[in-house]
Order: C-alpha cells, then structure tokens, then sequence
C-alpha cells in the first residue's frame, strides 16, 4: 500500500471535511432552532469568499503585506457574512414564521438564485483568481510532500473555530437561550427568552463559520465564481444531515466522514463521480436513516 | 416619521450591505480599483423606496388576514371569478384566448413562434409539477429529471434505434413515469423539507451520470441530429416544421389542461389535496397514502417526460447542461407565481415569466434575479399566488344553491 | 333513556372491537400498560382517565397510526370474519371500518365542507386514474352518488347549509360535528371519538349527545369515545373503562365506575356526578 498517498487522501479529506463542518454547522444550527432548511447558506458562504476577494485584491492594491491581507479580509468577511446572514432571516423567513413549513423553503430557494444573481450582475459571472495569501513557513517543510500551510491553517483554524463554538454554547448565558430555545421555542419565550434576538445570534454565528469556510477554500482552491455556493452547501447540507442535523457535534463529525468519503473515494476509485457521490450519500442517509449518526429519531405527535 | 426613520436606517443597513459587492470592482490587470459610488446612491434611493412599499405590503396582508377571518369576501377579483365560474363568460374567453393562440404563428416571425414553444414547453411542465407540488403538496426539486429522461429517451432512441417522434412520446412518458416511482418508493417515508433535499440530489445524480456516462448519453457534448417529429413523412422546410411543432405543443398543453383539471376534480385528485392538507387525517380516512403518492410522483413526472421528448424534438440537440437544478427552480417559480394547485394561475405564471423577459430585453439580464425575488417575495405577500385555486362547482341535489356565507354559530337544534 | 335500555340488548352480542393487553413503549417510557378492552356491537364505551392516561395513545395503536409493542387488537367487521390489525397501515384500518375524529380537530383547512366528507367516501369507491381522464359514465355516476352521499351525511349534522365553504371558516363546535361526518362517510361499524365535545358549550355539548345516539341507530355501529365532560359520559355510556398513567384501573357501567373509590381517588373525585 502507498502510505503516503494514503495520508495525502487522508489530509486532503480532513481538509475538505473541516471546510464542510463549518458550513454544516450552520444549518444545523438554523436547523435546530427553526426547523428550517435554510437553502441559502450555501450562497452566504460564497458571498464570504467573494467579498474576501474583493478586500483582498483592493488591499493588495494598496500595497499591503500578505497576512495583514488575509486577517484583514477573513475579519470583513465574517463580518458582512453575519450581516447578510440576519438581513436575509429578516427578509426571507422572519415573515413566514407561522407559514406551512414549504413556504421558507420554497422562499429560501428563492432568496439563494438571487443572491446567486445579485453577484454576477454586481461583479462577475467569471471564475476571479484568489491571491495566495498564506506563506509557507519552514516549520512545515517536513510534512510538505502530503498537505500544504494552507491546509494546515484549514484545519487548525476550523477546529479552533469549532471548539470556540463548542464552549460558547455550552457555557454561556446566549449559548444556554439557544440550547433551550433549540428545545422547546415556546417555553423558552414564556421563560423570558427573546427568540428573535437567539434566532438573529444563530444566523449571526452560522454565516460568520460559513465565512471563515469561504476565505479559507477560496484561498486554497485560489479561485471564486457565484456558484461555489451550491454545491459546497449541499454537501454541507449532506454533512449535517449525516451527523444528525440539529446536532453540532454530528454537523462537524458529519463534515469530516464526508470529506474522507469523497477524498478516498476520488482517490481510489474515480472521479468522475465526484459530486454525485455526495448527492447519493445524501440520498441513503435521508432514506435509512434520517436522523443521521447522532440525531434522535423524533416520534410523531398526533 | 417613525415610518420616515425606519426606511433611513433600512437604506443605511443595505448601502452598508452592498457596499463591497456593489461599489468595488478590482481591475487586477491595471491594477487599479473602480470605485462605483454611483450603485450605492442608487441602492441607498431604491431601498428607501421599497422599504416604505414593503412596509405598506405587510401591513396589507394583515389587514387582509383580518378581513378573511372576520368572513368578509374581497370584492376585488370579481370580475375574475365570474369569467371562471360563468359559462356565458368562460366560453367565449376561452374561445378568443384559442384563437390567439392558433393564430400565432401566421403573425409571428420564426424566432417569436420559438419562444413561444418554450414558453408553452413551460406551460406543460409547470402544469405537471403542479400535479405534484400544488395538489399533492410534495415538494419535489428535481424535476428536471424526468424532463431529461424524456428527452434523453427521445434523443437516444431515434439515434440508435431510428424510432420516430410519435412512437416515443409514449415510451418517454411511461419511462419518466417510472423513474417517479423508483424515485418515490424510497423517499415516500421523508416529509416536506427532507423529500425536498434528497429529489434535489436525484435530479443532480441524473444530470452528473449524463454527463459522465459518455458511452450511453454522450457525455457533456450531448446528442445532435435528433429528428425532428414527421407529418406523415413529409419533408417540412425549418419554417413549416416550426409551425408544426408550435401546433403540435399547443395540442400537447391543451390536453394537459384538460387532463389536470380532470385529475383535479376527481377520486384521485381530492386524496392528493387531503395529503398535502393533512397527511394523518388523510389516512385515517381510508386513503393509502403511498399509492397517492406514488401516483403524483408518476403522473407529475410522465408529464415531464412528454415535454421531454417534444423538447428533444424541437431542438434536435440535446446535452446534460439543459437539465440543472436551475431549470427546476424555475419551474417551482412558475408554479409559486401562478398559484399552487390553480390550473390557470401556472399556465399564466410560466406565460410571465418566460415571455416577459424576451419582450422586455432590460429584463433578460435581470431574469433570474426577478425570478428568486418572485419566489422570495410570494412566499411573504401572497403565498396562495396570483390565482387561487378555483371551487369546483358540485350538483347538489336539493341544496339552495348558495352556500351560505361564513358559517357564524351553526343552526340550534339537533341533527 | 335509550342508552339504558340499549344496553341490555347489546350485552349479549359479540365484541366489534377486542384489545387484549395493549401496551406501547417510546424509547423507555411506557405510555400504555397491558390495556384491555371490548366493544360490543351497538354500544357506546367510554374511556376516560386523567390528561397523560394514555387514551390518545391508545387510540392511535387500535387505528393504526401507531404499531403498538405488545398485544393484539382485534375486530369484527360486518362481514364477521375476525381481523388481526396490529402492524395495518391505519388507511386499512378505516378501510375495515374502524373510523376516527381527532382530539386537535385535524380536517382539510382549505378543502369545502362538502370535499371533506367526499374524501371519507375515498375508500368505499373505486375510480382510478383513467376514470378521472376519461370520465366515462361510470365514473361520473360514481362521482355524483359521491356527492349526494356525503351531502345527505352533511344533512344528518346539520351541516348542509355550509357545504360550500371552505372547513376551516367554520365555527368550533361546527368542525367537531364535519369530523363526525367524514368518519361516518367512511361507513364504519365502529366509530372511534377522540374527544368530540372539547370546546363546546352546554348546549352544543346535548346536541352532540343526541347526535352520537342518532348515528348509533342510522348508522348501526358501535361508539368508543375518549372524553372529559363527565356528564355526557355518564349519561351517554353503556360501559366505562377508567385510565391512569397507561393502565386500565376500572371498568363497568357508569353507576359502577362512578362508585368504585380508586376512580374516585385517582379521577372523579368532587366531579363525580352527583
């Protein structure tokens, strides 16, 4: 067997998964406290990467070095990413709070071709280069041969991420409101709970981790166009759905068996297949087990 | 004033919002950066604008949700119900929209009697998700994919097997048909969003194997030459077999008027609407939920498939990049604009949306942009869209004819 | 009254419905406890108990919505042959002629009055597909004696005059009775009640107890119904079965049940009618 293809697959599959975590960890999110597929996370991401490029290549003008761009960049990009996230809630789905349950979906599809648009009509339909950014430090030589700074920065920023997460929806007072509000909506609200406020913050931390996604594989992929947010949001979509959605530590275990799914399937088998094998995992689990790895399965009431 | 404040701030937060996107644009080759202050005075003016709209819209569908509560009927819309409902009205309505229509052509050039085969090509697709997503109320977002097995089975088999047009439209149908059921058994479990997702994936795995199996469909390429379909082997110049196929669709889309109006008022079609309505409650009336299911799925989907095969037939080419998840978005589009479960509501939806950006050519740019704000914006204001379904008119024998209005406390007296 | 001297009569026949140690597990919790219980034919049984006994959940494992985890449920349909339905599709439950009405009203919101009953009629016709292409004279004949069936149902609850409007414009205590309606177009032998008077004053309260006893006549069938008002219980019941957190802790007619201390102690208490 050929070790070092294998942790090339290895690492490359981590890298992906990290990067699918972080956007499933919005939807799960989403998922449960409103119980709402939002279908446009998918394109908050991509408007991550892309106002990232924009800052990037206006700060690059500007002469700036490559790490102030990057920080500089990720920072604007989390931060317009948490504002779209809570002004498309506001538009889309606020209004359609007590709709029959097809009617945000339907309005998140929607709102996902237009924002879609909106970037092609406001910049490009073209696929924009993405600078480099990240330097290669020789501390990293030695590992070198089977995964890039990039990927390692992918990793470690993503479990940062996902830990600083962890800890804060544990442990704090707002994590607590949208653990009981994820419960049971109305007791929390009869208990003093803004539900509005605890929905604004789930879209706030959602589309800021999907940001945080976006800068990272625009980096390291090196190229943007409107429709990455797609495909990257149905795989996320998968992830979430393969840890159990609602569950945040099923949304990142889902993220890393996806990208190890895909990354030693491509590389074992083929990949022409490459997307499709996402869609029909997406497919089995909805069909065998809805619930996913760490989901409970939910009885219903009559 | 308090409306005046609030559409300043909502301005400010959207010139804010598009700030990057709208005003930046990097030119990397020169590098240098073309500032566009011009588009933020512009968003910064619209969205005021549309704040105050937006604000008068929802205020209007509350007020609106008051009325029908309090059991008052709108006057607005009047005439409407009465060209539906009334014979002396309907008919002669009908009978000059048909003349339109069959006209067309001798006014039209070529080009026009295109679009308006495509546009009819949507009319017939939009009809038949509409037997799936607004009379049975399953949300299913590949349904390109039977669109693309019907014409696929068209392409593939006149290429290989020579078969004409009229020999596969039916084989094409029933093969969609059965890709709904296939489709159907292993998703009949999953409810609303779910089925949603995974008909989503169905419909990208159908266009991914197209493009990947080369040996089978071609691969990205597609399959050209497809023949066109004959008129009693005639040889027809481009014109003539224009006007032929727009006739041929035009008979296509009335007989799917007339069908889905048929399935709609009848055994089958009021089991689909107590599904979409209440899917216990509808079992625990006796009626099996997975053959209506499965006969949604399959009469939804072998629609598709006919309007596959007159697609594959009017372009004579055919590849995968016809069939994407936008394709069945804006489907879905039409069928939200129109009304789910209204038959006229979808023919006038998909007539809308395909017809008024070719006319309007400022549009075209803006097509599918109009079309996720349509989407997004019936969902908030008018999610019943622009036609509501109409009341099927029963013969009751002894009934006074008028129901009476808004029931208030039910007759004294026992039953 | 009629209910007492029903009784008698009926005693004797065969039971309709027969649960032999019913019980329903989620996950850990054991919401139903070796429950038994009988209908016999022509009899109105109560089942009642306090909220959480259990008597939804019971009702949703005899009509199929739930696979109940041990036990059996049988019936007697018309025919006489004898049915196990444990593990049915509750489509097929109804379609033996069991039939339901739901404690949270659940009818077609959007559908008319008429429609809703037209759709119980769905298991007891038979057009297809084809039918409803074509329209053949077959399926249009079908069609109209659907139509006129379920208005003469709408006219047995007084419905009548709403058959046009849309179910969920009518008033409360109206959609309780349109639920009877569609139950009974099904054509059930037993006719399962979750509830019926929940919501509704006094005097609709009477009205619905000489609605059941007229359908019991009609319609011929027998009646189970869950229910909290305790006075059309006692007046309206051949028979009583007493619930408490999942099992069966009573059962007798309702002279005996309203004297037996552990139902007053768990349940009747100062309502037990005096």
């Amino acid at each position: 067997m050929d070790w070092q293809y294998f942790w090339e697959l290895f690492f490359g599959g981590l890298t992906r998964g990290s990067i699918y975590a972080l956007i499933a960890l919005g939807y799960t999110m989403v998922y449960g406290i409103i119980e709402l597929i939002n279908f446009a996370h998918g394109e908050v991401y991509m408007l991550g990467a892309f106002t990232a490029l924009i800052v990037a290549g206006a700060l690059g003008i500007y002469g700036f070095p490559a790490v102030a761009i990057l920080i500089i960049a990720a920072a604007v990009a989390v931060i317009y990413c948490a504002a779209y996230g809570v002004t498309l809630e506001k538009i889309a789905y606020k209004p359609l709070r007590d709709a029959p349950r097809l009617s945000p979906l339907i309005s998140a599809i929607g709102m996902s071709i237009f924002l879609q648009n909106y970037v092609i009509l406001a910049q490009t339909s073209d696929f924009m280069p993405f600078p480099n950014l990240v330097p290669q430090p020789e501390f990293l030589e030695p590992i070198a041969h089977i995964m890039g700074a990039s990927e390692v920065l992918i990793i470690v920023t993503s479990a940062i991420a996902m830990a600083a997460l962890t800890l804060f929806i544990k442990y704090t007072r707002m994590g607590k409101a949208m653990r009981a509000t994820a419960q049971n909506r109305k007791m929390a609200m009869l208990l003093g709970i803004d539900a509005d406020k605890v929905i604004s913050l789930t879209f706030v931390i959602g589309s800021s981790l999907a940001a945080v996604g976006g800068v990272l594989i625009a980096s390291h992929v090196g190229q943007v166009n409107f429709a990455i947010g797609f495909i990257a949001g149905i795989k996320a979509f998968t992830a979430a759905v393969l840890g159990g959605i609602g569950s945040i530590p099923g949304a990142m275990l889902g993220g890393l068996v996806l990208g190890w799914c895909e990354s030693f399937a491509t590389g074992y088998i083929s990949s022409d297949y490459e997307d499709a094998l996402a869609f029909g995992l997406l497919v089995l689990i909805l069909i065998f087990r809805p619930s996913g790895i760490l989901g409970k399965a939910k009885t219903q009431k009559v | 004033m308090q409306g005046l404040k609030k559409s300043i701030l909502v301005s400010l937060w959207f010139m804010f919002l598009t700030f990057p996107l709208m005003v930046i644009r990097i030119d990397s080759l020169n590098g240098t950066i073309d500032w566009r202050w011009e588009n933020m005075l512009g968003m910064g003016a619209g969205i005021f604008v549309l704040s105050f709209v937006w604000r008068f819209m929802l205020a209007r569908k509350e007020a609106g949700r008051a009325a029908a509560a309090g059991g008052a009927m709108s006057a607005r819309g009047a005439w409407f119900e009465r060209l539906r409902s009334d014979p002396k009205a309907a008919v002669p309505a009908m009978a000059l929209i048909f003349a339109v229509f069959l006209a067309l052509p001798w006014v039209f050039s070529t080009y026009q009697t295109n679009i308006m085969i495509s546009a009819l090509l949507y009319v017939m697709l939009g009809l038949g998700l509409n037997i799936v997503v607004g009379l049975s109320g399953q949300l299913v977002l590949g349904y390109v994919a039977f669109y693309a097995v019907g014409a696929y089975a068209y392409a593939i088999l006149n290429s290989n097997f020579g078969l004409g047009f009229w020999a596969v439209l039916p084989i094409g149908g029933a093969m969609a048909a059965l890709f709904g059921i296939l489709l159907g058994f292993p998703v009949l479990r999953l409810r609303g969003d779910y089925l949603a997702i995974v008909t989503l994936g169905f419909g990208e795995i159908i266009r991914l194997v197209l493009e990947n199996w080369s040996s089978f469909s071609q691969g990205p390429s597609g399959i050209a030459n497809i023949e066109r379909p004959g008129l009693f082997g005639m040889q027809l110049s481009v014109n003539e077999a224009t006007t032929y196929i727009y006739y041929l669709i035009l008979a296509a889309v009335i007989v799917t008027i007339v069908a889905v109006t048929r399935l709609k008022n009848s055994r089958i079609g009021r089991a689909w609407q107590a599904l979409r309505e209440d899917e216990i409650a509808c079992q625990a009336m006796g009626i099996d939920i997975t053959t209506t299911k499965l006969t949604a799925f399959a009469l939804g989907a072998c629609w598709a498939g006919f309007a596959g095969v007159i697609f594959a037939a009017k372009t004579t080419f055919i590849n995968p990049a016809s069939f994407t998840f936008l394709e069945s978005a804006m489907v879905l589009a039409m069928v939200v604009l129109g009304g789910m479960g209204s038959v006229i509501g979808v023919s006038v939806g998909a007539l809308v949306l395909i017809l008024l950006p070719e006319y309007l050519r400022a549009f075209s740019e803006y097509r599918m942009l109009i079309f996720g704000a349509t989407m997004v914006l019936m969902m908030v204001f008018r999610p019943q869209g622009l036609v509501s379904p109409g009341r099927t008119k029963y013969n009751v024998p002894g009934a006074d004819g008028v129901g009476a209005d808004a029931a208030r406390p039910a007759a004294g007296g026992n039953a | 009254m009629s209910a007492t001297t029903a009784t008698a009569a009926v005693n004797a026949s065969a039971a309709v419905l027969d649960v032999r140690s019913v019980s329903m597990n989620f996950g850990g919790l054991r919401a139903l406890n070796e429950v038994d219980l009988q209908v016999r034919q022509g009899e109105i049984v109560a089942l009642i108990g306090p909220n959480g006994a259990g008597k939804t959940t019971f009702f949703n494992c005899i009509t199929g919505i739930y696979v109940p985890t041990e036990g059996e449920v049988r019936v007697t349909p018309r025919d006489g042959r004898t049915v196990t339905v444990n593990g049915m599709k509750a489509s097929e439950v109804t379609t033996l002629g069991m039939s339901r009405t739901f404690q949270n009203i659940r009818l077609f919101p959007t559908m008319s009055v008429l429609e809703n009953v037209m759709i119980g009629r769905h298991c007891r016709t038979r057009a297809g597909i084809l039918g409803a292409l074509l329209r053949d004279p077959r399926t249009r004949a079908e069609e109209q004696r659907i139509v006129e069936e379920s208005y003469e149902l709408l006219k047995s609850v007084n419905l009548h005059q709403h058959y046009q409007d849309q179910a969920r414009n009518l008033p409360y205590g109206a959609q309780r009775r349109l639920e009877i309606a569609r139950a009974l177009a099904t054509n059930p032998f037993l006719l399962c009640l979750d509830e019926p008077a929940a919501g509704m004053n006094p005097q609709e309260t009477l009205e619905l107890k000489e609605l059941v006893l007229e359908i019991r006549e009609r319609h011929e069938l027998s009646v189970l119904l869950i229910e909290h008002d305790m006075s059309m219980v006692m007046s309206l019941s051949d028979r009583i079965y007493v619930m408490e957190y999942g099992s069966k802790i009573a059962e007798g007619t309702p002279e005996e049940v309203s004297r037996n201390p552990r139902v007053i102690k768990a349940y009747l208490g100062e309502e037990s009618h005096a």
